[in-house]
Protein backbone atom coordinates (compact mmCIF):
# COMPACT_ATOMS: atom_id res chain seq x y z
CA UNK A 1 0.00 0.00 0.00
CA UNK A 2 1.32 3.06 -0.76
CA UNK A 3 1.70 5.94 2.08
CA UNK A 4 -1.64 7.69 0.72
CA UNK A 5 -3.82 4.79 0.74
CA UNK A 6 -2.66 3.96 4.09
CA UNK A 7 -2.94 7.14 5.38
CA UNK A 8 -7.04 7.68 3.86
CA UNK A 9 -7.65 3.74 4.65
CA UNK A 10 -6.49 4.28 8.82
CA UNK A 11 -9.00 5.25 11.37
CA UNK A 12 -7.83 8.92 11.47
CA UNK A 13 -7.50 9.30 7.61
CA UNK A 14 -11.12 8.11 7.03
CA UNK A 15 -12.50 10.83 9.63
CA UNK A 16 -10.63 13.41 7.21
CA UNK A 17 -12.06 12.25 4.68
CA UNK A 18 -15.56 12.92 6.52
CA UNK A 19 -14.52 15.82 7.73
CA UNK A 20 -13.35 17.38 4.31
CA UNK A 21 -16.65 15.99 2.61
CA UNK A 22 -18.83 17.07 5.19
CA UNK A 23 -17.62 20.66 5.44
CA UNK A 24 -17.36 21.10 1.30
CA UNK A 25 -21.17 20.26 1.63
CA UNK A 26 -21.48 22.64 4.36
CA UNK A 27 -20.37 25.77 2.73
CA UNK A 28 -22.42 24.50 -0.49
CA UNK A 29 -25.27 24.68 2.02
CA UNK A 30 -24.72 28.00 2.71
CA UNK A 31 -24.61 29.25 -1.05
CA UNK A 32 -27.84 27.05 -1.71
CA UNK A 33 -29.83 28.97 0.76
CA UNK A 34 -28.70 31.82 -0.05
CA UNK A 35 -29.74 31.31 -4.25
CA UNK A 36 -33.24 30.00 -2.44
CA UNK A 37 -33.85 33.12 -0.78
CA UNK A 38 -35.25 34.40 -4.41
CA UNK A 39 -38.19 32.41 -4.13
CA UNK A 40 -39.50 34.56 -1.33
CA UNK A 41 -39.19 37.53 -4.21
CA UNK A 42 -42.63 38.59 -4.80
CA UNK A 43 -41.69 38.96 -8.92
CA UNK A 44 -43.61 35.76 -10.14
CA UNK A 45 -40.74 33.56 -9.87
CA UNK A 46 -38.74 35.53 -11.96
CA UNK A 47 -35.10 36.20 -10.00
CA UNK A 48 -35.53 32.31 -9.07
CA UNK A 49 -36.01 31.39 -12.40
CA UNK A 50 -33.10 32.88 -13.55
CA UNK A 51 -31.24 32.12 -11.00
CA UNK A 52 -32.00 28.49 -11.57
CA UNK A 53 -30.74 28.80 -15.16
CA UNK A 54 -27.20 30.51 -14.10
CA UNK A 55 -26.73 27.26 -11.42
CA UNK A 56 -27.46 24.85 -14.35
CA UNK A 57 -25.27 26.63 -17.07
CA UNK A 58 -22.07 28.42 -15.62
CA UNK A 59 -19.54 25.84 -16.41
CA UNK A 60 -17.71 26.41 -13.30
CA UNK A 61 -21.24 25.87 -10.70
CA UNK A 62 -21.67 22.97 -12.75
CA UNK A 63 -18.28 21.74 -12.50
CA UNK A 64 -18.50 22.40 -9.13
CA UNK A 65 -21.71 20.50 -8.71
CA UNK A 66 -20.15 17.26 -10.37
CA UNK A 67 -17.62 17.10 -7.49
CA UNK A 68 -20.24 17.58 -4.98
CA UNK A 69 -22.68 14.73 -6.32
CA UNK A 70 -18.96 12.62 -5.55
CA UNK A 71 -18.78 14.03 -2.05
CA UNK A 72 -22.29 13.33 -0.99
CA UNK A 73 -21.35 9.57 -2.01
CA UNK A 74 -18.43 9.21 -0.62
CA UNK A 75 -19.38 11.14 2.43
CA UNK A 76 -22.64 8.85 3.22
CA UNK A 77 -20.70 5.55 2.21
CA UNK A 78 -17.79 6.56 4.39
CA UNK A 79 -20.38 7.45 7.09
CA UNK A 80 -22.44 4.44 7.02
CA UNK A 81 -19.24 1.82 6.97
CA UNK A 82 -17.36 3.84 9.73
CA UNK A 83 -20.85 3.33 11.38
CA UNK A 84 -20.29 -0.19 10.81
CA UNK A 85 -16.93 -0.70 12.08
CA UNK A 86 -17.77 1.10 14.98
CA UNK A 87 -20.44 -1.33 15.65
CA UNK A 88 -18.38 -3.88 15.34
CA UNK A 89 -15.40 -2.39 17.79
CA UNK A 90 -17.89 -2.88 20.77
CA UNK A 91 -18.43 -6.70 20.15
CA UNK A 92 -20.91 -9.42 20.14
CA UNK A 93 -21.87 -8.33 24.19
CA UNK A 94 -23.06 -4.97 24.40
CA UNK A 95 -23.74 -2.95 27.86
CA UNK A 96 -27.07 -3.75 29.56
CA UNK A 97 -27.44 -0.10 31.08
CA UNK A 98 -25.85 3.02 29.06
CA UNK A 99 -25.65 6.27 30.54
CA UNK A 100 -23.63 8.10 28.19
CA UNK A 101 -21.68 11.31 28.64
CA UNK A 102 -22.32 13.11 25.50
CA UNK A 103 -25.04 14.55 22.94
CA UNK A 104 -27.40 12.79 21.59
CA UNK A 105 -26.63 14.68 17.70
CA UNK A 106 -22.93 12.71 18.70
CA UNK A 107 -24.17 9.58 18.92
CA UNK A 108 -26.38 9.36 16.35
CA UNK A 109 -24.73 10.83 13.40
CA UNK A 110 -25.21 7.70 11.22
CA UNK A 111 -29.11 8.12 12.03
CA UNK A 112 -29.11 11.69 11.23
CA UNK A 113 -27.27 11.39 7.87
CA UNK A 114 -29.68 8.60 6.38
CA UNK A 115 -32.78 10.74 7.03
CA UNK A 116 -30.62 13.07 4.73
CA UNK A 117 -29.46 10.41 2.30
CA UNK A 118 -33.90 10.03 2.18
CA UNK A 119 -34.04 13.39 1.89
CA UNK A 120 -31.13 14.37 -0.92
CA UNK A 121 -32.62 11.50 -3.30
CA UNK A 122 -36.26 13.00 -2.62
CA UNK A 123 -35.81 16.66 -3.37
CA UNK A 124 -33.25 15.66 -6.14
CA UNK A 125 -35.58 13.70 -7.67
CA UNK A 126 -38.70 16.32 -6.77
CA UNK A 127 -36.70 19.00 -9.08
CA UNK A 128 -33.25 18.24 -10.13
CA UNK A 129 -34.54 15.75 -12.31
CA UNK A 130 -37.17 17.05 -13.18
CA UNK A 131 -35.45 20.53 -14.16
CA UNK A 132 -33.38 18.28 -16.44
CA UNK A 133 -34.97 16.19 -17.82
CA UNK A 134 -38.63 16.74 -16.89
CA UNK A 135 -41.07 18.77 -19.46
CA UNK A 136 -41.94 22.20 -17.48
CA UNK A 137 -44.00 24.40 -18.29
CA UNK A 138 -42.32 27.66 -19.69
CA UNK A 139 -43.11 31.14 -18.55
CA UNK A 140 -43.55 34.41 -20.26
CA UNK A 141 -42.61 37.76 -17.98
CA UNK A 142 -43.17 41.07 -19.87
CA UNK A 143 -41.19 43.93 -18.21
CA UNK A 144 -41.36 47.74 -18.20
CA UNK A 145 -37.34 48.75 -18.71
CA UNK A 146 -38.08 52.21 -17.05
CA UNK A 147 -39.38 51.13 -14.16
CA UNK A 148 -38.07 47.53 -14.14
CA UNK A 149 -41.53 46.95 -12.90
CA UNK A 150 -43.29 43.02 -14.40
CA UNK A 151 -46.34 44.25 -16.22
CA UNK A 152 -47.40 40.52 -17.85
CA UNK A 153 -46.66 37.29 -17.33
CA UNK A 154 -48.03 34.37 -18.82
CA UNK A 155 -47.73 30.68 -18.86
CA UNK A 156 -46.88 29.44 -22.34
CA UNK A 157 -49.25 26.50 -23.66
CA UNK A 158 -48.27 22.53 -23.15
CA UNK A 159 -45.94 21.57 -25.26
CA UNK A 160 -43.90 24.66 -25.77
CA UNK A 161 -40.56 24.10 -26.45
CA UNK A 162 -37.32 26.46 -26.22
CA UNK A 163 -33.89 25.65 -27.90
CA UNK A 164 -32.41 26.98 -24.43
CA UNK A 165 -33.79 27.31 -20.98
CA UNK A 166 -33.96 30.86 -21.53
CA UNK A 167 -34.94 33.47 -24.24
CA UNK A 168 -34.67 37.28 -23.80
CA UNK A 169 -36.45 39.48 -26.57
CA UNK A 170 -36.51 43.67 -26.62
CA UNK A 171 -39.68 44.95 -27.81
CA UNK A 172 -39.29 46.73 -30.82
CA UNK A 173 -40.29 50.30 -29.05
CA UNK A 174 -37.48 49.64 -27.06
CA UNK A 175 -39.88 50.11 -23.59
CA UNK A 176 -40.35 46.49 -22.88
CA UNK A 177 -38.59 43.42 -22.32
CA UNK A 178 -39.69 39.80 -22.41
CA UNK A 179 -38.17 37.06 -20.99
CA UNK A 180 -39.20 32.97 -21.61
CA UNK A 181 -37.63 31.01 -18.94
CA UNK A 182 -38.19 27.58 -17.37
CA UNK A 183 -40.58 28.14 -14.89
CA UNK A 184 -39.07 26.08 -11.84
CA UNK A 185 -41.08 28.06 -9.49
CA UNK A 186 -43.86 26.95 -10.61
CA UNK A 187 -42.71 23.27 -9.74
CA UNK A 188 -41.63 24.52 -6.25
CA UNK A 189 -45.14 26.10 -5.93
CA UNK A 190 -47.04 23.36 -6.76
CA UNK A 191 -45.35 20.70 -4.99
CA UNK A 192 -45.22 22.51 -1.38
CA UNK A 193 -49.37 22.17 -1.46
CA UNK A 194 -48.59 18.65 -0.54
CA UNK A 195 -48.94 18.22 3.56
CA UNK A 196 -46.65 15.36 3.72
CA UNK A 197 -44.38 16.97 1.46
CA UNK A 198 -43.53 19.51 3.75
CA UNK A 199 -43.29 17.50 6.79
CA UNK A 200 -40.58 15.71 5.30
CA UNK A 201 -38.43 18.82 4.37
CA UNK A 202 -39.46 20.39 7.80
CA UNK A 203 -37.63 17.34 9.20
CA UNK A 204 -35.18 17.04 7.22
CA UNK A 205 -33.94 20.41 7.89
CA UNK A 206 -34.15 19.55 11.94
CA UNK A 207 -32.22 16.48 10.77
CA UNK A 208 -29.64 19.07 8.94
CA UNK A 209 -29.56 21.30 11.91
CA UNK A 210 -28.39 18.29 14.39
CA UNK A 211 -25.92 17.06 11.89
CA UNK A 212 -24.20 19.98 11.53
CA UNK A 213 -24.48 20.86 15.62
CA UNK A 214 -22.19 18.37 16.24
CA UNK A 215 -20.57 18.22 12.36
CA UNK A 216 -19.45 21.56 11.68
CA UNK A 217 -16.86 21.59 15.11
CA UNK A 218 -16.36 18.10 15.02
CA UNK A 219 -15.07 18.10 11.51
CA UNK A 220 -12.51 21.04 12.90
CA UNK A 221 -12.00 18.51 15.81
CA UNK A 222 -11.03 15.67 13.12
CA UNK A 223 -8.79 17.97 11.42
CA UNK A 224 -6.73 18.88 14.34
CA UNK A 225 -8.18 22.24 14.65
CA UNK A 226 -9.14 22.89 18.57
CA UNK A 227 -7.83 26.13 19.85
CA UNK A 228 -9.13 28.38 22.79
CA UNK A 229 -8.84 31.52 20.16
CA UNK A 230 -10.87 29.71 17.82
CA UNK A 231 -13.17 27.29 19.55
CA UNK A 232 -15.88 30.45 20.21
CA UNK A 233 -15.73 30.68 16.55
CA UNK A 234 -16.56 27.78 15.30
CA UNK A 235 -19.06 26.84 18.19
CA UNK A 236 -20.70 29.92 16.87
CA UNK A 237 -20.78 29.17 13.13
CA UNK A 238 -21.58 25.58 13.98
CA UNK A 239 -24.73 26.29 16.57
CA UNK A 240 -26.20 29.41 15.29
CA UNK A 241 -25.54 29.97 11.83
CA UNK A 242 -24.90 26.20 10.57
CA UNK A 243 -27.57 24.42 13.17
CA UNK A 244 -29.93 27.22 13.31
CA UNK A 245 -30.27 29.84 11.04
CA UNK A 246 -29.22 28.07 8.04
CA UNK A 247 -31.97 25.04 8.65
CA UNK A 248 -34.46 27.38 9.71
CA UNK A 249 -34.15 29.67 6.45
CA UNK A 250 -35.21 25.86 4.38
CA UNK A 251 -37.25 24.86 6.48
CA UNK A 252 -39.29 28.68 6.05
CA UNK A 253 -39.68 27.97 2.41
CA UNK A 254 -41.82 24.60 2.16
CA UNK A 255 -43.70 26.23 5.16
CA UNK A 256 -44.15 29.30 3.58
CA UNK A 257 -45.63 27.85 0.50
CA UNK A 258 -48.02 25.54 1.67
CA UNK A 259 -49.52 28.64 3.91
CA UNK A 260 -49.88 30.86 0.92
CA UNK A 261 -52.21 27.63 -0.93
CA UNK A 262 -54.04 27.58 2.54
CA UNK A 263 -54.69 31.59 2.29
CA UNK A 264 -55.56 30.90 -1.51
CA UNK B 1 -27.24 0.00 53.87
CA UNK B 2 -29.26 -2.74 51.85
CA UNK B 3 -28.12 -2.60 48.30
CA UNK B 4 -28.74 -5.24 44.97
CA UNK B 5 -26.21 -5.83 43.09
CA UNK B 6 -26.38 -7.22 39.65
CA UNK B 7 -22.72 -8.72 38.61
CA UNK B 8 -21.68 -9.89 35.19
CA UNK B 9 -20.07 -13.42 36.10
CA UNK B 10 -18.14 -15.20 32.84
CA UNK B 11 -15.93 -17.85 33.33
CA UNK B 12 -13.48 -16.52 30.25
CA UNK B 13 -13.25 -15.23 26.96
CA UNK B 14 -14.80 -18.23 24.89
CA UNK B 15 -17.71 -18.67 27.75
CA UNK B 16 -20.82 -16.82 27.84
CA UNK B 17 -21.55 -14.41 30.16
CA UNK B 18 -24.63 -13.31 32.58
CA UNK B 19 -25.79 -11.26 35.23
CA UNK B 20 -26.07 -12.64 38.50
CA UNK B 21 -28.36 -10.85 41.03
CA UNK B 22 -26.60 -10.34 44.74
CA UNK B 23 -28.16 -8.79 47.87
CA UNK B 24 -25.95 -6.81 50.46
CA UNK B 25 -26.87 -5.50 53.89
CA UNK B 26 -24.92 -3.79 56.48
CA UNK B 27 -22.92 -1.93 53.88
CA UNK B 28 -21.10 1.36 55.14
CA UNK B 29 -21.22 4.49 53.68
CA UNK B 30 -18.21 5.14 54.08
CA UNK B 31 -16.69 1.90 52.53
CA UNK B 32 -15.16 2.59 49.07
CA UNK B 33 -16.81 0.58 46.18
CA UNK B 34 -13.71 -1.98 46.12
CA UNK B 35 -14.47 -2.60 49.67
CA UNK B 36 -17.79 -3.36 49.09
CA UNK B 37 -16.87 -5.94 46.44
CA UNK B 38 -14.84 -7.34 49.22
CA UNK B 39 -17.88 -7.68 51.19
CA UNK B 40 -19.74 -9.68 48.41
CA UNK B 41 -16.37 -11.99 48.16
CA UNK B 42 -16.30 -12.51 51.99
CA UNK B 43 -19.88 -13.29 51.90
CA UNK B 44 -19.56 -16.10 48.21
CA UNK B 45 -16.47 -17.70 49.83
CA UNK B 46 -18.39 -18.36 53.10
CA UNK B 47 -21.05 -19.57 51.41
CA UNK B 48 -18.69 -21.75 49.28
CA UNK B 49 -19.33 -19.60 45.99
CA UNK B 50 -16.95 -18.69 43.18
CA UNK B 51 -15.92 -14.92 44.48
CA UNK B 52 -16.37 -12.25 41.75
CA UNK B 53 -13.08 -11.54 40.16
CA UNK B 54 -12.13 -8.02 39.34
CA UNK B 55 -8.95 -5.67 38.58
CA UNK B 56 -7.41 -3.66 41.11
CA UNK B 57 -4.18 -2.64 42.64
CA UNK B 58 -3.46 0.58 44.14
CA UNK B 59 -6.84 1.69 45.57
CA UNK B 60 -6.00 5.20 44.93
CA UNK B 61 -6.53 6.30 41.51
CA UNK B 62 -3.44 5.83 39.84
CA UNK B 63 -2.57 2.50 38.23
CA UNK B 64 -5.97 2.30 36.14
CA UNK B 65 -6.40 -1.42 36.97
CA UNK B 66 -9.62 -1.15 38.51
CA UNK B 67 -12.15 -1.42 35.46
CA UNK B 68 -15.80 -1.41 36.13
CA UNK B 69 -18.28 0.02 34.27
CA UNK B 70 -21.21 1.08 37.12
CA UNK B 71 -24.54 1.61 36.46
CA UNK B 72 -24.09 2.55 32.44
CA UNK B 73 -21.09 4.79 33.13
CA UNK B 74 -17.40 3.45 33.14
CA UNK B 75 -15.98 4.12 37.10
CA UNK B 76 -19.44 4.82 38.25
CA UNK B 77 -21.04 8.65 38.72
CA UNK B 78 -18.46 10.74 39.95
CA UNK B 79 -16.79 12.49 37.86
CA UNK B 80 -12.32 12.62 37.71
CA UNK B 81 -12.20 9.36 39.91
CA UNK B 82 -11.04 5.98 39.28
CA UNK B 83 -13.37 3.03 40.81
CA UNK B 84 -10.92 2.95 43.62
CA UNK B 85 -11.67 6.14 44.69
CA UNK B 86 -15.57 5.54 44.59
CA UNK B 87 -17.35 5.54 47.85
CA UNK B 88 -20.71 4.37 48.94
CA UNK B 89 -22.53 7.50 49.48
CA UNK B 90 -22.09 8.28 46.08
CA UNK B 91 -25.49 5.80 46.14
CA UNK B 92 -28.44 5.42 48.45
CA UNK B 93 -29.88 2.48 50.74
CA UNK B 94 -32.23 0.13 48.91
CA UNK B 95 -30.20 1.10 45.17
CA UNK B 96 -29.75 -1.75 42.66
CA UNK B 97 -26.55 -1.64 41.13
CA UNK B 98 -25.12 -2.66 37.87
CA UNK B 99 -21.78 -3.73 37.15
CA UNK B 100 -19.86 -4.95 34.11
CA UNK B 101 -16.91 -5.25 32.36
CA UNK B 102 -15.30 -3.22 30.02
CA UNK B 103 -17.13 -4.11 26.53
CA UNK B 104 -14.95 -3.99 23.48
CA UNK B 105 -13.60 -6.12 20.86
CA UNK B 106 -9.77 -5.34 21.68
CA UNK B 107 -10.50 -5.88 25.83
CA UNK B 108 -11.44 -9.82 25.55
CA UNK B 109 -13.10 -10.53 28.93
CA UNK B 110 -10.53 -12.85 31.25
CA UNK B 111 -13.25 -13.55 33.85
CA UNK B 112 -16.72 -11.74 35.33
CA UNK B 113 -15.26 -8.31 35.42
CA UNK B 114 -11.52 -8.75 34.57
CA UNK B 115 -10.79 -7.57 30.72
CA UNK B 116 -7.06 -7.77 29.13
CA UNK B 117 -5.86 -4.50 28.48
CA UNK B 118 -2.60 -5.86 26.58
CA UNK B 119 -3.58 -3.98 23.52
CA UNK B 120 -2.91 -0.69 25.38
CA UNK B 121 0.57 -2.54 26.05
CA UNK B 122 1.22 -3.04 22.36
CA UNK B 123 0.08 0.26 21.13
CA UNK B 124 2.88 1.92 23.94
CA UNK B 125 5.27 -0.80 22.29
CA UNK B 126 5.04 0.26 19.15
CA UNK B 127 6.02 3.46 19.69
CA UNK B 128 5.23 5.49 22.96
CA UNK B 129 8.58 5.74 24.54
CA UNK B 130 12.06 7.20 23.81
CA UNK B 131 14.85 5.23 22.62
CA UNK B 132 17.95 6.65 23.86
CA UNK B 133 19.15 6.65 27.17
CA UNK B 134 18.31 9.62 28.96
CA UNK B 135 20.71 8.53 31.77
CA UNK B 136 20.72 10.50 35.24
CA UNK B 137 18.36 13.66 35.31
CA UNK B 138 20.32 16.50 34.43
CA UNK B 139 20.68 20.08 35.01
CA UNK B 140 17.22 21.17 35.04
CA UNK B 141 18.00 24.48 33.11
CA UNK B 142 20.49 22.73 30.62
CA UNK B 143 17.17 21.54 28.56
CA UNK B 144 15.09 24.36 28.02
CA UNK B 145 11.10 23.18 28.20
CA UNK B 146 8.64 26.18 28.07
CA UNK B 147 6.37 26.19 30.91
CA UNK B 148 3.05 25.70 28.76
CA UNK B 149 4.67 22.76 27.07
CA UNK B 150 5.59 20.96 29.95
CA UNK B 151 2.09 21.79 31.48
CA UNK B 152 0.53 20.32 28.90
CA UNK B 153 2.83 17.04 28.46
CA UNK B 154 1.63 16.39 32.10
CA UNK B 155 -1.24 16.93 31.94
CA UNK B 156 -1.29 14.23 28.92
CA UNK B 157 1.08 12.70 31.01
CA UNK B 158 -1.42 11.79 33.95
CA UNK B 159 -3.26 8.77 31.83
CA UNK B 160 -3.20 5.61 33.84
CA UNK B 161 -3.84 3.58 30.91
CA UNK B 162 -7.58 2.39 32.67
CA UNK B 163 -9.30 2.11 29.60
CA UNK B 164 -12.50 4.11 30.60
CA UNK B 165 -12.36 6.05 27.13
CA UNK B 166 -12.56 2.91 25.59
CA UNK B 167 -15.16 1.78 27.57
CA UNK B 168 -17.42 4.80 27.24
CA UNK B 169 -17.13 5.52 23.69
CA UNK B 170 -19.80 4.17 21.50
CA UNK B 171 -17.32 3.34 19.53
CA UNK B 172 -14.67 1.57 21.43
CA UNK B 173 -12.60 4.01 20.28
CA UNK B 174 -8.67 4.35 22.03
CA UNK B 175 -8.20 7.85 20.61
CA UNK B 176 -8.40 9.79 24.04
CA UNK B 177 -5.83 7.08 24.93
CA UNK B 178 -3.72 7.04 22.12
CA UNK B 179 -3.43 11.01 21.75
CA UNK B 180 -2.54 11.30 25.52
CA UNK B 181 0.29 9.10 24.71
CA UNK B 182 1.59 10.66 21.70
CA UNK B 183 1.43 14.00 23.35
CA UNK B 184 3.32 13.54 25.97
CA UNK B 185 6.11 12.98 24.27
CA UNK B 186 5.25 15.13 20.99
CA UNK B 187 5.70 18.26 23.56
CA UNK B 188 8.73 17.88 25.26
CA UNK B 189 12.42 17.79 23.53
CA UNK B 190 13.44 14.28 24.33
CA UNK B 191 10.61 13.10 22.74
CA UNK B 192 11.58 15.34 19.15
CA UNK B 193 13.77 12.71 17.39
CA UNK B 194 11.08 9.73 16.83
CA UNK B 195 8.05 12.46 16.74
CA UNK B 196 6.71 10.98 13.26
CA UNK B 197 7.36 7.65 13.51
CA UNK B 198 5.83 7.65 16.73
CA UNK B 199 2.66 8.85 15.49
CA UNK B 200 2.41 6.51 12.68
CA UNK B 201 3.34 3.60 14.24
CA UNK B 202 1.09 3.67 17.23
CA UNK B 203 -2.05 4.67 15.33
CA UNK B 204 -1.25 1.96 12.49
CA UNK B 205 -1.07 0.11 16.25
CA UNK B 206 -3.92 1.09 17.44
CA UNK B 207 -5.89 0.22 14.25
CA UNK B 208 -4.91 -3.35 14.11
CA UNK B 209 -6.03 -4.03 17.86
CA UNK B 210 -9.48 -3.11 16.36
CA UNK B 211 -10.90 -0.11 18.20
CA UNK B 212 -13.49 2.10 16.73
CA UNK B 213 -12.73 5.14 15.42
CA UNK B 214 -13.33 8.87 17.11
CA UNK B 215 -16.70 10.91 16.49
CA UNK B 216 -15.87 13.38 18.78
CA UNK B 217 -18.69 12.54 21.28
CA UNK B 218 -16.57 13.94 24.09
CA UNK B 219 -17.82 10.50 26.35
CA UNK B 220 -14.22 9.57 26.59
CA UNK B 221 -12.96 12.45 28.10
CA UNK B 222 -15.89 13.53 30.57
CA UNK B 223 -15.45 9.62 32.01
CA UNK B 224 -11.59 9.86 32.39
CA UNK B 225 -10.36 9.66 36.07
CA UNK B 226 -7.29 12.01 34.92
CA UNK B 227 -10.01 14.14 32.66
CA UNK B 228 -7.66 13.76 29.87
CA UNK B 229 -8.73 16.93 27.14
CA UNK B 230 -10.17 16.14 24.01
CA UNK B 231 -7.41 18.79 22.79
CA UNK B 232 -5.32 15.49 22.61
CA UNK B 233 -7.01 13.97 20.07
CA UNK B 234 -6.85 16.90 17.82
CA UNK B 235 -3.18 17.02 18.63
CA UNK B 236 -3.08 13.50 17.66
CA UNK B 237 -4.76 14.25 14.31
CA UNK B 238 -2.08 16.98 13.62
CA UNK B 239 0.74 14.86 14.26
CA UNK B 240 -0.89 12.05 12.61
CA UNK B 241 -1.45 13.55 9.06
CA UNK B 242 1.71 15.34 9.29
CA UNK B 243 3.73 13.11 9.84
CA UNK B 244 2.04 10.96 7.10
CA UNK B 245 2.53 14.18 4.96
CA UNK B 246 6.33 14.83 5.86
CA UNK B 247 7.53 11.55 6.79
CA UNK B 248 10.72 9.44 5.02
CA UNK B 249 9.13 6.73 5.22
CA UNK B 250 6.72 5.86 1.26
C1 LIG C 1 -25.89 11.90 2.49
C2 LIG C 1 -26.18 11.48 3.68
C3 LIG C 1 -25.22 11.63 4.85
C4 LIG C 1 -24.77 10.62 5.62
C5 LIG C 1 -25.12 9.15 5.49
C6 LIG C 1 -23.90 11.20 6.61
C7 LIG C 1 -23.27 10.48 7.61
C8 LIG C 1 -22.36 11.02 8.49
C9 LIG C 1 -21.76 10.30 9.58
C10 LIG C 1 -22.02 8.83 9.92
C11 LIG C 1 -20.90 11.14 10.19
C12 LIG C 1 -20.05 10.84 11.40
C13 LIG C 1 -18.75 10.20 11.03
C14 LIG C 1 -17.98 9.89 12.25
O1 LIG C 1 -17.43 10.81 12.85
O2 LIG C 1 -17.92 8.72 12.65
C15 LIG C 1 -20.97 12.40 9.52
C16 LIG C 1 -20.22 13.51 9.83
C17 LIG C 1 -20.37 14.75 9.24
N1 LIG C 1 -21.29 15.10 8.27
FE1 LIG C 1 -22.54 13.83 7.36
N2 LIG C 1 -23.82 12.55 6.41
C18 LIG C 1 -24.64 12.86 5.35
C19 LIG C 1 -24.87 14.11 4.82
C20 LIG C 1 -24.23 15.26 5.24
C21 LIG C 1 -24.50 16.58 4.72
C22 LIG C 1 -25.55 16.91 3.66
C23 LIG C 1 -23.64 17.43 5.35
C24 LIG C 1 -23.46 18.91 5.20
C25 LIG C 1 -24.33 19.72 4.77
C26 LIG C 1 -22.83 16.66 6.27
C27 LIG C 1 -21.85 17.16 7.07
C28 LIG C 1 -21.11 16.44 7.97
C29 LIG C 1 -20.03 16.96 8.77
C30 LIG C 1 -19.50 18.40 8.75
C31 LIG C 1 -19.57 15.89 9.56
C32 LIG C 1 -18.44 15.93 10.60
C33 LIG C 1 -17.19 15.25 10.13
C34 LIG C 1 -16.27 14.96 11.28
O3 LIG C 1 -16.73 14.68 12.38
O4 LIG C 1 -15.06 14.99 11.08
N3 LIG C 1 -23.22 15.34 6.18
N4 LIG C 1 -21.88 12.31 8.48
S1 LIG D 1 -7.23 8.64 28.64
FE1 LIG D 1 -8.24 8.64 30.67
S2 LIG D 1 -9.82 7.07 30.45
FE2 LIG D 1 -8.38 6.71 28.78
S3 LIG D 1 -6.89 5.24 29.56
FE3 LIG D 1 -6.03 7.26 30.00
S4 LIG D 1 -6.74 7.74 32.08
FE4 LIG D 1 -8.02 6.04 31.38
S1 LIG E 1 -6.98 0.39 41.82
FE1 LIG E 1 -5.39 1.62 41.01
S2 LIG E 1 -6.51 3.16 39.97
FE2 LIG E 1 -8.07 2.08 41.00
Amino acid sequence: MSWLTQTLSSSIGKKLVMALTGLFLTSFLAVHVAGNLQLFNADEGLAFNLYTVFMTTSPIIKTISYGLYAFILIHAFQGFYLAYQNRQARGKVTYSKVDNQSTWASRNMALLGTVLLVFIVVHMAQFWYDYKFGQLPFKKYTIELAEGKIVNTETMPEGYMLKSKLEEQLSDDQKTKTIIVKDLYMIVDRAFANLPLVLLYVLSMVAVSYHLVHGFRSAFQTLGINHPKYNPLLDFLGVWVFGIIIPAAFAAMPVYFYIMHLLH
Amino acid sequence: MHLTLKVWRQKNNDSEGRFETYELDGISSDMSFLEMFDVLNEKLIAENKEPVAFDHDCREGICGMCSMYINGRPHGPLQGVATCQLHMRSFNDGDTIVVEPWRAVAFPVIKDLVVSRTAFDRIVASGGFVSVNTGNAQDANSLPVPKEAADHAFMAAACIGCGACVAACKNSSAMLFVSAKISQLALLPQGQAERKIRAEKMVAQMDTEGFGACTNTGACSAECPKEISMENIARMNREYLGAKLTSSAV
